[in-house]
């Protein structure tokens, strides 16, 4: 591409906002739309002519936005082993852990192995229970029965916090 | 709550919501070109200012200024050269404009002589090129012909050649090729219009005579 990068960012920055607001909440939304346009900017002067920026941008912005997830994910609950989520991204409408969630997200990382994972690939990743057994082993009836679990212990201790305010 | 159609309702929120996105927009377009300056993707920085000769382009690389643009020839064709030539890694804003912008400021208000920023002349080359590096020995306030312009660089034939290097010179203004004028006396073309030559030239001497010690 030879045409000035500015043109790129006002057209499309509203469009790349509204594509991380879809995967991630507040300060994180904003923090993807920044990698976005700093990787476009790198990418752009070996970009082909005949590429549709805008398909490319949002292309670009909800891997970022899917990557954020993950590290904040990665960050507060250790759910990733290697392979574990190839090629599944934690996709779906739900806040990254914000500041305000941040008794939840230890909560969360309280649990017991399965049942975190399952709570986060299920409830967070937005994955059918039969994708997520596929993912952490075990039958989709093991998951669902591992999820309920999580779900009501985390009834049990973050309620209990919350109480104690 | 009915009183309003859903449509209204919801043509006022969005309103509010497009003042606010156009907010954090602009914020966070300021932070991607801070982030492209540290990153040294910043390949040209651009701003627009106000001038007595107009809204001006002033377009920096790292190694220093390589455009000013008069409205007149046009900012989007400007930019678009800029991208096609130098570099299409560019952003408007950052840091790396400030001080020849306060330069700029200060020789339009007639308290600077002369421009001491860095100027990266790759976008001209040859017999313009020496041209307009000769330029700036032309004293402000004073002016020269393009006949003793063409001489000055050794090409005393070349009168033509040096009035289409003025015309062409990529930074006007820090290059002072309004200086260069007809032999007759008459202020000749201008790139940025001849009104603007007239301009320029009107309020160096101005401030000459203003900053003069009394007889």
């Amino acid at each position: 591409m030879n045409g000035p990068f500015e043109d790129v960012v006002r057209v499309h920055g509203g469009t790349v906002l509204r594509v991380c607001r879809s995967v991630l909440a507040g300060h994180d939304a904003q923090d993807a739309w920044s990698e976005t346009f700093l990787a476009a900017l790198r990418a752009w002067p070996g970009l082909p002519a005949d590429v549709n920026v805008e398909a490319w941008l949002v292309t670009v912005a909800r891997r970022k936005a899917i990557d954020e997830l993950r590290r904040r994910t990665r960050h507060a609950v250790p759910v990733e082993e290697p392979g574990a989520l190839d090629g599944v991204p934690l996709l779906g409408g739900v806040a990254g852990p914000g500041e305000r969630d941040l008794d939840l997200w230890q909560a969360v990382r309280a649990l017991p192995d399965k049942q975190r994972r399952v709570v986060v690939l299920h409830h967070l990743g937005g994955l059918p229970y039969a994708e997520v057994a596929r993912l952490v082993g075990g039958t989709d009836a093991a998951a669902r029965r591992a999820g309920a679990d999580g779900v009501a212990a985390l009834r049990r201790t973050y309620g209990a916090q919350e109480e104690e305010r | 709550m009915s009183t309003l159609p859903h449509g209204q309702v919801g043509a006022v929120r969005g309103t509010v919501d497009d003042a606010d996105d156009a907010r954090l927009l602009a914020s966070l377009h300021t932070r991607l070109v801070a982030r492209a300056q540290d990153e040294g993707l910043l390949d040209v920085a651009y701003r627009v200012v106000d001038s007595p000769v107009g809204r001006v382009l002033v377009a920096a690389g790292d190694a220093g200024v390589l455009r000013v643009a008069f409205e007149v020839q046009g900012h989007e064709a400007a930019l678009d050269d800029l991208a096609a030539r130098v570099s299409p890694r560019v952003l408007e804003g950052g840091a790396r404009l400030d001080p020849v912008l306060r330069q700029l400021d200060e020789y339009f208000a007639g308290s600077r002589t002369s421009f001491d920023v860095p100027v990266d002349l790759r976008l001209t080359r040859g017999l313009r090129r020496d041209v307009v590096e000769a330029l700036p020995r032309i004293a402000y306030g004073s002016t020269a012909s393009y006949a003793q312009v063409a001489a000055a660089v050794g090409r005393p034939a070349a009168v033509r050649a040096v009035g289409t290097a003025c015309a062409l010179n990529p930074v006007p203004v820090l290059v002072p090729c309004h200086r260069v004028v007809r032999s007759d006396g008459s202020t000749g073309r201008y790139a940025g219009g001849d009104e603007a030559k007239r301009t320029l030239l009107e309020l160096e001497r101005a401030a000459l005579v203003l900053d003069a010690p009394e007889a």
